[in-house]
């Protein structure tokens, strides 16, 4: 086929210039858009370009603007539009035309208009806002293909904001007849998840539907939310292990129909997608890994095609048996494979080989003794590439024994490249690798010096920064100060040599080494020859204004000798004039302190001393002039937070109670503590803006630090805007290595294996042609440290030998706790898939008998519904079957020759959802009436909501009803139990669990029987843990019956957020002073409702207030605040405040809240209230 | 991840793009001639992927046209590798013998193609005749006109 595709191609010269054939032959040349093709398709300069396209540009805005373009012309131009946009021309005039093609033309013209905006716009683009009402006209249109196009369109961008306005009908598209529909719905689900998880967390069970679709499309499409999920949290969907198993084992059987076939692989990346899952699944879990084994092993073995799409699953299938818990037998195979990759002369091959092993040397670095001479080949491979990613390999196998060889390899590959984003990450690299293992000292300074020279100053500050760090700090024994005289040394005759290649970074680096150790050389280093190397940088016109005043920091410390403070005058004459204020600050201090050796001494002390500094990083010295200052009536202090919320606070509203700001005590800015303040000699010598990362400094233990130019931090303090050389974030960055690093370095004992006398026996034989001595010398010396028989570690700190046998499933212990935790949840769902088994199993084998039960879900669920809501009496048996045959074995992927892929838990909430769209038919409510007498006599005054029947026995003989009464710190759950026998029940016992909801029983004395023909009544009161848009409580009910069987009702109900909600009665002044202290925020545009007799505002704020119970506090011209209170946990529950403006056509509110989830809760239901109204 | 995919022929002229991170479209066009030049200047028998600053390229050449597309550094090369071929012959069989002219006199459908393949930066589809169905639903609607 390919070669087809080449020969025409290839043709092409010759079809360019009859232009009438082919492609165009539907388009007349003539036209515009052809024009245009023809002009792009003759260009041959930049210049020309930019010509045609202004052209056009200009021809498309006068076209644009007339009258008369039909939506067919319009089509025509918005692809022209493309073109534009697509060589890089900016095209904005046409954007609010696209969106009018999308809401005006017919069909095909609709889909290029929905095409232009999705191409034209970004996510954030408020014009999408102008779509929304298209794609819900669309959404529900009677024409698949523009419902089709509609979602497609939501699936790659909408307004994070609208979602509530199309999510219910986006939901609806999910039991859509049409696969294509149910699959793009589940795609645009995915959407709504990835932008706002918030707006989709109640339709999970949804989500599982999907996967159990009988349509493959529809469950693939699935797969992407819950490899999503999955990977955020995997702990929540272990239960899910056995249906990607079986789904994995039915695609790759072939159990799919023949187009999902990609080249006679059946659909390869649905194959990759779900390995993928697996990996997630099975990490660090032992249980869960043991289920997958035998599927992934058939990958392994079934893959066995010659073709790039099967090595990609093999490829796929390699990582995740290397990622879950290991089964050696497995890894075997699989490490085979790899060979199978390395060893392939097609170099796609071999470079996904390679891939492959840095991969799994990860867990066992023996895995890359097999390939060493391949490893080297390719170390020498033509193809960068293929270099690069033999580095990285070699990378994760470096050990104390091979790390001179490697890094070697790695500079030298350094030194060739022009590529900055691989210098900067070899770079890095290399440094890693000479602080975790540097043989000696010599080598690591000659190693750094490599890297700071190669890496100049493109590479990652923390690099100097944690060499540094790592020279400053360390007990001073003799190994470090040796290390410091290295560093001199070499820099000293570094600098003496042609310096301006240098790079900055790398003199900065310099300069400060040598300001604090040059005294170690003393004897043979006159310090005013280091002087004046120094000065001989300044001289020079490359050295940069930073590295400058590094190097003055540096002489500062250095002018002791008289010929040193000769040096210095005349360096801080010329400096003290300078423009630049940070080098006029150092000139100054270094004229000051060359002069005053007392002084000098006090504040640089005698290097090497080690002392703690007190540093007062409050700044408690400064209270007295704080105070005064507000005495005199200067403005109280406010953080930057606050500054911005207040100007925000002004544009928004300027009434009373947001005028006030909370009181600054003058005792948040005194803290008079005395804060130990240690700091990196980095930061020492160049920092500015010290005294706002002491605090976070302050609470790191360490040893004591050398202190050496504390004066700093007086005197630049008063400095304003000064650059900051390390950032906050580089310094933290270092401060996690640097508990290590240090050690590391101390720890080596000098003289080591050299890598020219490696142990013989790691010379392996390879089974290929003879290599040559200098490749088999290489060979020795890289993979030197590998392999058992190596493992005699004279450092104590090599790599521990296949450290992926040795890793303990963590899962274990963390799965346990996580079991207790959740008990009550598991065993909920345990006992539902319990009872579904059995049903479950007759259902699947009379489908697969009958053959041709393949009755669609939505048919089935409309069914289900019906039954519920006419005849109450339908029996709970089989009820609980079709719900199984609803929600259970939905995957009949291809006929009924598959097995069924149970969905474990969820298939309860069904009917329950359902219950909640279709509200108490008529036939209830005749039935409710005897229930109200039974309502408590205390709660009979409180509103309450219809009873809602739960559930009933198969002869009407019990019957569960549900009502809820709303009190004012909780809510209350009323469970009816109606007896409707003769016979007594017995052993009664109501059980309800919830793991968002704190439910506490409080009706006497538990019931234990209902006397016939009787009706009792269980109450809990009921508050959130933690807000959510909405839960799902489980209940079970246990009794038994005269000379019966212990039997059981189960049943769900869902409570939504707003039962939960209670107006909070506050004062229009509280409120202000609530509102500031509130910390979660959340704003967001609502429709208005309007009604005819109502102020717009006045009618919106009612429609919420009868909905959700809120307070509206006070509406005062077009804004209003409103109060309400979550029952959560105990006591009066959590505030949530709204604040209201209304703008232009919409309603601006601004929400806020102690609590984090609940202004976006909350916000989902004002939403669904004002479309419901 | 899939950040863009593009189709430039052998001139480095970009006869298709499409973004899947954004990316200014004023830088647009550097990039993109960057991109090109990366995978121009490799030698047949040097392997398809390329590293380009944090990301990955991978490209395969038909006849003058290349494809390119942009990873991110978990995904599978290879699967994209065959992705791409995998799209030529949705086109192929769209087109029926795909050119250069056809892609660019009907930039719009293999727009739309595309959309059926990858969104946001994932592969949704890849079954041939589901890829195709809403368009050619779509071209017997515009023959009914």
């Amino acid at each position: 086929m390919s070669d087809v595709v080449e020969k025409t191609l290839s043709a092409l010269p010759s079809l360019l210039s009859l232009d009438s054939q082919a492609g165009a032959g539907k388009l007349s040349p003539s036209s515009k858009l052809g024009n245009l093709i023809k002009g792009i398709t003759e260009l041959t300069s930049k210049h020309e370009e930019e010509k045609l396209i202004k052209k056009e540009l200009a021809s498309i805005k006068e076209q644009v603007a007339s009258p008369n373009t039909t939506m067919r012309q319009m089509k025509e131009i918005m692809v022209r539009a493309i073109y534009c946009e697509m060589l890089g021309y900016q095209a904005s005039f046409s954007y609010i035309h696209a969106i009018k093609l999308a809401q005006q033309g017919s069909v095909l013209e609709k889909r290029v208009g929905y095409l232009a905006v999705s191409l034209f716009l970004n996510e954030t683009d408020e014009f999408l806002l102008l779509l929304v009402n298209t794609v819900l006209k669309d959404l529900q249109s009677t024409n698949l293909i523009e419902v089709c196009m509609a979602l497609t369109v939501v699936s790659q961008m909408f307004p994070k904001d609208m979602i509530p306005a199309i999510l219910p009908v986006v939901e609806e598209k999910l039991t859509h007849p049409k696969e294509i529909i149910r699959r793009k719905a589940v795609l645009a689900l995915y959407k709504f998840y990835l932008i706002a998880p918030n707006q989709v967390q109640h339709i999970h069970s949804k989500f599982r539907k999907a996967l159990c679709d009988k349509d493959p499309g529809v469950m693939t499409a699935s797969l992407h939310i819950y490899l999503q999920l999955i990977k955020e949290s995997p702990e929540s969907y272990k239960d899910l292990t056995g249906s990607m198993v079986t789904i994995l084992r039915q695609v790759v059987g072939g159990k799919l129909p023949l187009d999902f076939n990609y080249h006679s692989v059946p659909a390869p990346w649905l194959q990759i997608q779900l390995l993928r899952i697996l990996a997630y699944l099975g990490k660090e879990d032992q249980g869960t890994s043991e289920v997958m084994y035998d599927v992934l092993e058939e990958s392994l073995r079934r893959a066995e095609m010659n073709h790039n799409i099967t090595y990609a699953i093999l490829f796929e299938c390699v990582k995740t048996i290397y990622t879950v818990h290991p089964k050696s037998q497995l890894l075997e195979k699989a490490a085979e494979c790899i060979g199978n990759f390395v060893l392939s002369p097609k170099i796609n091959l071999k470079y996904l080989g390679l891939k492959a092993l840095t991969y799994v040397v990860q867990q066992d670095a023996n895995l890359a003794l097999p390939h060493q001479m391949t490893i080297i080949e390719c170390l020498d491979h033509s193809d960068v590439i293929i270099k690069r990613e033999t580095l990285e390999l070699l990378f994760r196998i470096t050990n104390a024994q091979n790390v001179t060889v490697i890094v070697e390899k790695m500079l030298e590959f350094l030194r060739l490249t022009c590529d900055d984003y691989s210098t900067i990450d070899l770079v890095g690299k290399v440094a890693e690798l000479a602080e975790k293992y540097a043989p000696d000292h010599v080598w690591f300074i000659q190693t750094m010096n490599s890297v700071f020279s190669l890496g100049g100053d493109v590479m990652q500050p923390d690099i100097p920064n944690n060499f540094l760090r790592l020279l400053a700090e360390g007990v001073d024994n003799v190994e470090d100060k040796q290390l410091r005289i290295f560093a001199v040394d070499s820099y000293v005759s570094l600098l003496q040599g042609e310096t301006a290649k240098l790079p900055q970074r790398f003199l900065q680096v310099i300069s400060w080494v040598l300001g604090e150790y040059s005294y170690l050389r003393e004897e043979d280093l006159d310090p005013g020859s280091v002087m004046r190397l120094l000065a001989r940088l300044l001289d020079q016109r490359h050295t940069s204004t930073e590295t400058r005043s590094w190097v003055l920091g540096a002489m500062t410390k250095l002018c002791s000798s008289p010929v040193s403070v000769a040096l210095a005058r005349d360096v801080c004459e010329r400096y003290s004039g300078s423009l630049n204020t940070v080098l006029r600050q150092r000139a100054q201090e270094l004229m000051i302190l060359s002069q005053d050796t007392k002084l000098r001494a006090r504040v640089l002390p005698a290097e090497g001393k080690l002392e703690t500094l007190e540093v007062d990083s409050s700044l408690s010295f400064l209270d007295g002039y704080v105070s005064e200052a507000l005495a005199a009536g200067a403005a109280p202090y406010k953080s930057p937070h606050q500054r911005q919320e207040d100007l925000v606070q002004e544009k928004a509203l300027s009434l009373e109670p947001y005028g006030l700001s909370l009181p600054v005590s003058l005792s948040s800015c005194s803290i008079t503590d005395r804060l130990t303040d240690r700091r990196s000699p980095t930061l020492l010598s160049m920092s500015s803006g010290l005294s706002g990362i002491s605090t976070e400094l302050s609470h790191q233990e360490g040893r004591p630090r050398l202190v050496s130019q504390c004066y700093f931090s007086s005197t630049t303090l008063k400095l304003d805007g000064v650059k900051r050389v390390w950032g906050k974030d580089g310094y933290l960055a270092q401060q996690q290595s640097a508990g290590e690093t240090p050690t590391s370095l101390v720890e080596l004992p000098s003289p080591l294996l050299s890598p020219q006398s490696p142990p013989s026996q790691t010379q392996k034989p390879s089974s290929g042609p003879e290599p040559d001595q200098e490749k088999r010398q290489l060979a020795s010396s890289l993979f030197v440290g590998l392999g058992s028989h190596n493992s005699v570690c004279l450092m104590g700190r090599a790599e521990p030998a296949p450290r992926h046998f040795r890793r303990k499933p963590r899962g274990e212990s963390s799965g346990a706790s996580e079991g207790s935790s959740d008990s009550s949840h598991s065993s909920r769902s345990a006992a539902i898939d319990n009872l579904l088994l059995s049903n479950l199993l007759d259902s699947t084998t009379v489908a697969s008998e009958g053959g041709a039960a393949t009755t669609t879900a939505p048919q089935q669920i409309s069914q289900r519904t019906l039954d519920h809501t006419t005849s109450n009496g339908s029996p709970h048996v089989e009820e609980t079957e079709q719900r199984v045959e609803a929600g259970g074995p939905l995957s009949l992927i291809r006929g009924n020759s598959m097995v069924a892929v149970v969905p474990p838990t969820y298939t309860q909430t069904d009917p329950q959802t359902q219950q909640d769209l279709h509200p108490a038919p008529a036939l209830d409510i005749t039935r409710d009436l005897p229930l109200t007498s039974h309502l408590p006599a205390e709660l009979s005054g409180l509103a309450r909501s219809e009873f809602t029947p739960l559930c009933s026995e198969q002869d009407s003989s019990l019957a569960l009803s549900a009502c809820r009464v709303y009190k004012e710190d909780a809510l209350v759950l009323l469970v009816f139990i109606s007896n409707n026998t003769d016979s007594a029940l017995h052993q009664m016992a109501l059980q309800l669990t919830c793991k968002e909801l704190e439910i506490s029983c409080i009706s006497g004395s538990p019931l234990k029987e209902v006397k016939g023909h009787s009706v009792s009544v269980c109450l809990h009161t009921v508050v959130m843990k933690r807000a959510s848009v909405q839960v799902e409580l489980a209940g079970l009910l246990s009794y038994q019956r005269p000379l019966g069987q212990p039997q059981a009702a189960q049943f769900s109900l869902s409570l939504s957020l707003k039962h939960f909600l209670r107006p909070l009665t506050v004062s229009t002044g509280d409120y202000g002073k609530m509102w500031l202290s509130f910390s979660h925020d959340l704003k967001q545009n609502l429709r208005l409702v309007t009604t005819e007799h109502q102020e717009p505002l006045t009618a919106t704020l009612d429609a919420l207030k009868g909905k959700l119970h809120l307070h509206v506090v006070d509406i005062i011209g077009s804004e209003g605040i409103v109060a309400c209170r979550l029952l959560q946990g105990q006591g009066q529950g959590q505030p949530c405040l709204l604040h209201c403006r209304v703008h232009a056509d919409s309603l601006a509110v601004w929400l806020r809240s102690p609590v984090p989830e609940l202004p976006d809760s909350l916000l989902y239901h004002c939403q669904k209230a004002l479309t419901e109204t | 991840m899939i950040k863009f995919l593009l189709m430039v022929n052998k001139q480095g002229q970009t006869r298709l793009s499409k973004y899947y991170e954004q990316v200014d479209i004023e830088k647009r066009p550097s990039l993109e001639t960057d991109v090109v030049k990366r995978c121009l200047s490799r030698k047949k028998e040097e392997c398809s992927f390329v590293e380009y600053k944090d990301f990955k390229l991978v490209y395969r050449q038909y006849a003058a046209l290349f494809i390119v597309v942009g990873i991110s550094d978990t995904e599978n090369e290879l699967s994209i590798y065959e992705l791409v071929h995998n799209f030529v012959e949705v086109l192929d069989k769209y087109f029926s013998r795909v050119s250069e002219l056809d892609i660019m006199f009907n930039l719009d459908k293999v727009h739309i193609i595309i959309d059926e393949i990858i969104q946001n930066g994932h592969i949704v589809e890849t079954n041939k005749n589901r890829i195709l169905a809403p368009l050619l639903a779509l071209d017997k609607m515009a023959e009914a006109h």
